[in-house]
């Protein structure tokens, strides 16, 4: 094997990009959770996002309009499980599995004519001669938006988060819906735009899939992205910060998995593959056995169901 | 004194009951107007109408001279009325702070707000740090922060929903001095108890709620705690009557029980010994904390306690698990109702069945006979006088009172020969909480041996034979209640190690001057 084969400064570079469609999904599902709803339905959202923003990209030629379309349509997905389970009071674990079902087959159907098409290129920021640096300038200033978006995204949500009187309230709902009802705060619909920003965050994470990593459309092209995502919200104990160390560690684990395979190390790929997801089991038995729920961070009334009783 | 709030003929009803009807009354500037009813008087809807919570079917309300019409709390909070729930509306995991600004409809910059928080509370003798997690604070402080949000915005009316139920004497005595304060003020102050007691040393004027109807108005300083309940309640309430009798056999032998406390926040057991005899009603008081929750974890077998430490009629319980102990004849009722006493989302059938299976013969070779169970559960609803509709409710869906006299009754039903309870009448009214005490006393006339554990004083010299203190995990040696008097029970509530420190920090006397209250009150 020759390890001298892998690139630090690749290795870094593809890292972010690898890690980019777990952390804007992963922050969506934070702002989920945080206001006290359990969506499963992540991967459901993120593929069907991959598929809508893929079409429209192809359809347009233009990468923005499929980035926008693919956030417009896991929020319409999100918002199919807003309804059930905030209006109709359905069980949120099992509309949320639903959902990742459903998802998928609605992006295969969606896709069928978009197999083995090139997307239009998603360009990197050209950000002058601070891109021509050596290593910091290939590693920090030569991506594309998305990738700079998903960093601001980041300190954008913990600001709203811990900061401002919207995030506070948020906050409050996924704490305890019944104090915040009774303070007069609307619970239903601070849950249902949480729901919807995460819905259109999956997209995004999905058409970031589509249209820079891979890029082409594939069924199940996810593969299991979504429910990395969710683990990684647990992981971060339900903080932006930890949410971007989470999904770039993660990232990080899945590109050296790859380089290491590519340099032959003597170790079956399936090891190698299934590396990432040990690693975020052994994290969340480690997380868990060290504090109680509040510790973690948790919201108390996650995945609760709010019912109104006056 | 000028007129706030005219209450004008609300009504308001729900699906097959009128939680109220026809209800007028006003409240003037600066006074302290109690409403007084039972559980399910009407009383909270009341109060949620006056808060923007509920909408009222018809009648008006009339605030300051302009009409009082809140869709929302906010718009309630927006003219002038706070509210202090009865269970609290607080947020665990944010601090005092962040709590005190949900609340408020414009709150300034959280810099400002942590100011103002220190000084409206330090004015008003309620010290709060704005930074500490709301989660790590007791019972009184957590009160503190919802009376402090309803402070920060001025209220022209405050309304206080049972604010003393989870408060301990010497916080109830700064509670009141800071309603006085505000009520000196200007401040009209709503109060809602059943604590008649408390009533009549607070409050100016009272207007009493029966089935959603105003029953009667009173100046509570003039009319005596037992004309207040019967207007309450409809009916004079009879006295647990106590016939004397001798005592028993021993059945129940208690020696040397210590046990480590069960988690961070836990009272150890420290020695604890006594017996019981047949026919008898043994009383243990003590302030909340000392120990109580623990005795009756080892007495029902929750717990597992050194050999020999629990005995009952020569037989060792000690390592028996509670449906053993069940099976012999010891039964418990532990203090907290939903999720101790009753698991909350299931029927009432299912509750009954779970603690009286073995002693009802409810379940025959793994299989429940539900028929049998439901004839079991049917009975307790009946001789207890608990109001569900039928016994398929949730547990959930039950008044506290209601609750109670079903988890009581399901044990009392099962013809226990001992029966260790805690806390019987706990959150429950007049009226609920005197069948409880009966109904327990019959027991005893029947030849079973009880236990009592309470933080109601005046409940234990009503019912028990013998009286023991619980303090800090050690237990007093029983004496004859009916040689007791207030201050020798304030003493031993203090503990008899230490005296002077009880007398000292006013812990024992707080509570012997609360019954001293009490007693004048009578």
């Amino acid at each position: 094997m020759d390890l001298s084969a892998i690139s630090a400064t690749l290795l870094v570079a593809s890292l972010m990009v690898a890690a980019t469609p777990i952390l804007l999904a992963a922050l969506g599902e934070l702002i989920v959770e945080k206001a006290g709803v359990l969506n499963l339905g992540v991967e459901g959202m993120m593929i069907t996002g991959a598929i809508c923003g893929f079409a429209t990209a192809v359809e347009t030629g233009n990468p923005v309009l499929g980035f926008a379309a693919a956030a417009l349509g896991g929020a319409m997905l999100s918002l199919v499980f807003g309804v059930l389970t905030q209006i109709f009071l359905s069980n949120q674990v099992a509309t949320g599995l639903a959902l990742t079902l459903f998802g998928l087959g609605l992006s295969s159907l969606l896709g069928q004519g978009y197999v083995g098409i090139k997307p239009p290129s998603t360009a990197r920021l050209d950000l002058g001669p601070l891109s021509d640096l050596p290593f910091v300038g290939r590693v920090v200033f030569g991506h594309d938006w998305v990738v700079y978006l998903s960093l601001f995204l980041v300190v954008a949500t913990w600001y709203f988060l811990r900061r401002t009187r919207a995030g506070l309230k948020l906050r409050a709902v996924g704490e305890s819906h019944h104090a915040a009802h009774a303070l007069g705060l609307k619970v239903r619909a601070v849950r249902l735009c949480a729901i919807a920003f995460g819905g259109a965050m999956a997209g995004l994470g999905g058409a970031y899939l589509s249209l820079v990593r891979v890029p082409q459309w594939t069924e199940g092209m996810t593969a299991g992205a979504g429910w990395i995502a969710l683990a990684i919200v647990v992981f971060s104990s339900w903080r932006p910060g930890g949410v971007l160390l989470g999904a770039y560690l993660f990232g990080g684990v899945t590109v050296l998995q790859l380089n290491l395979q590519a340099a032959g190390v003597a170790l079956p790929v399936e090891y190698l593959s299934m590396s990432p997801y040990l690693i975020t089991i052994a994290v969340l038995v480690v997380m868990s056995a060290r504090g109680s729920k509040r510790s973690l961070g948790a919201p108390a009334d996650l995945g609760k169901q709010f019912h109104a009783t006056h | 004194m000028s007129l706030l709030l005219d209450l004008h003929g609300l009504t308001k009803a729900y699906p097959g009951v009128v939680a109220n009807d026809d209800v007028s009354f006003e409240i003037a500037r600066g006074q302290v107007h109690a409403l007084l009813g039972e559980n399910g008087a009407g009383k909270s809807t009341l109060v949620k109408m006056i808060y923007g919570l509920v909408r009222p079917d018809a009648g008006r309300m009339i605030l300051d001279g302009d009409a009082h019409a809140p869709d929302s709390p906010l718009a309630a909070r927006d003219a002038g009325v706070a509210m202090v729930f009865q269970h609290f509306s607080l947020f665990d995991a944010l601090d005092v702070a962040e709590n005190i600004a949900l609340g408020m409809s414009d709150p300034s910059p959280m810099r400002d707000l942590a100011q103002r928080i220190r000084t409206v509370s330090r004015d008003y003798g309620l010290p709060l740090d704005p930074g500490r997690i709301v989660g790590d604070l007791s019972a009184g402080e957590r009160q503190r922060v919802e009376i402090v949000r309803c402070l920060l915005q001025s209220p022209r009316l405050l309304i206080m929903d049972e604010p003393t139920s989870v408060l301990t004497p010497q916080e109830v005595e700064i509670l009141f001095a800071t309603l006085r304060k505000l009520a000196a003020e200007g401040t009209a102050i709503l109060y809602i108890s059943h604590k008649l007691e408390e009533i009549r040393a607070l409050c100016d004027a009272a207007t009493i709620l029966r089935l959603g109807r105003v029953v009667g108005r009173c100046d509570p300083r003039d009319a005596s705690a037992s004309e207040l309940a019967e207007m309450m309640v409809g009916s004079a309430l009879a006295a647990p009557a106590r016939p004397a009798h001798e005592p028993g056999e021993t059945v129940l032998e208690v020696t040397d029980l210590s046990l480590p406390p069960a988690h961070a926040f836990g009272t150890p057991l420290r020695g604890i010994g006594f017996t019981l005899s047949k026919g008898e009603v043994l009383g243990i008081g003590g302030v909340a904390g000392n120990g109580q929750d623990e005795l009756l974890a080892a007495l029902s077998g929750e717990r597992l306690s050194p050999p020999g430490s629990v005995r009952m009629g020569g037989r060792d319980l000690s390592r028996l698990a509670p449906e053993a102990r069940r099976k012999l004849g010891l039964l418990a009722a532990p203090e907290e109702r939903l999720g101790h006493a009753a698991a909350p989302d299931m029927s009432l059938t299912e509750n009954a069945l779970l603690s009286g299976h073995i002693r009802k013969g409810l379940a025959r070779r793994g299989f429940i006979d539900w028929s049998k169970a439901r004839h079991f559960a049917r009975d307790v609803i009946a001789a207890f006088d608990v109001r569900t509709p039928n016994e398929s409710v949730a547990a959930r869906a039950l008044s506290g009172g209601n609750l109670q006299k079903f988890v009581i009754g399901r044990e009392i039903l099962q013809a226990p020969d001992i029966l260790v309870v805690n806390q019987p009448t706990w959150g429950v009214d007049a009226s609920a909480a005197a069948a409880i005490r009966q109904a327990l006393l019959d027991l005893a006339q029947g030849g079973a041996a009880v236990i009592v554990i309470s933080q109601d004083l005046d409940e234990l010299m009503e019912i028990s034979d013998r009286f023991a203190a619980l303090n800090e995990g050690r237990l007093s040696a029983p004496v004859p209640a009916a040689s007791l008097d207030v201050e020798r029970i304030g003493l031993m509530l203090g503990g008899a190690h230490d005296l002077e420190v009880a007398h000292d920090t006013g812990d024992g006397a707080g509570i012997f001057e609360r019954t001293k209250m009490k007693q004048a009150a009578r």
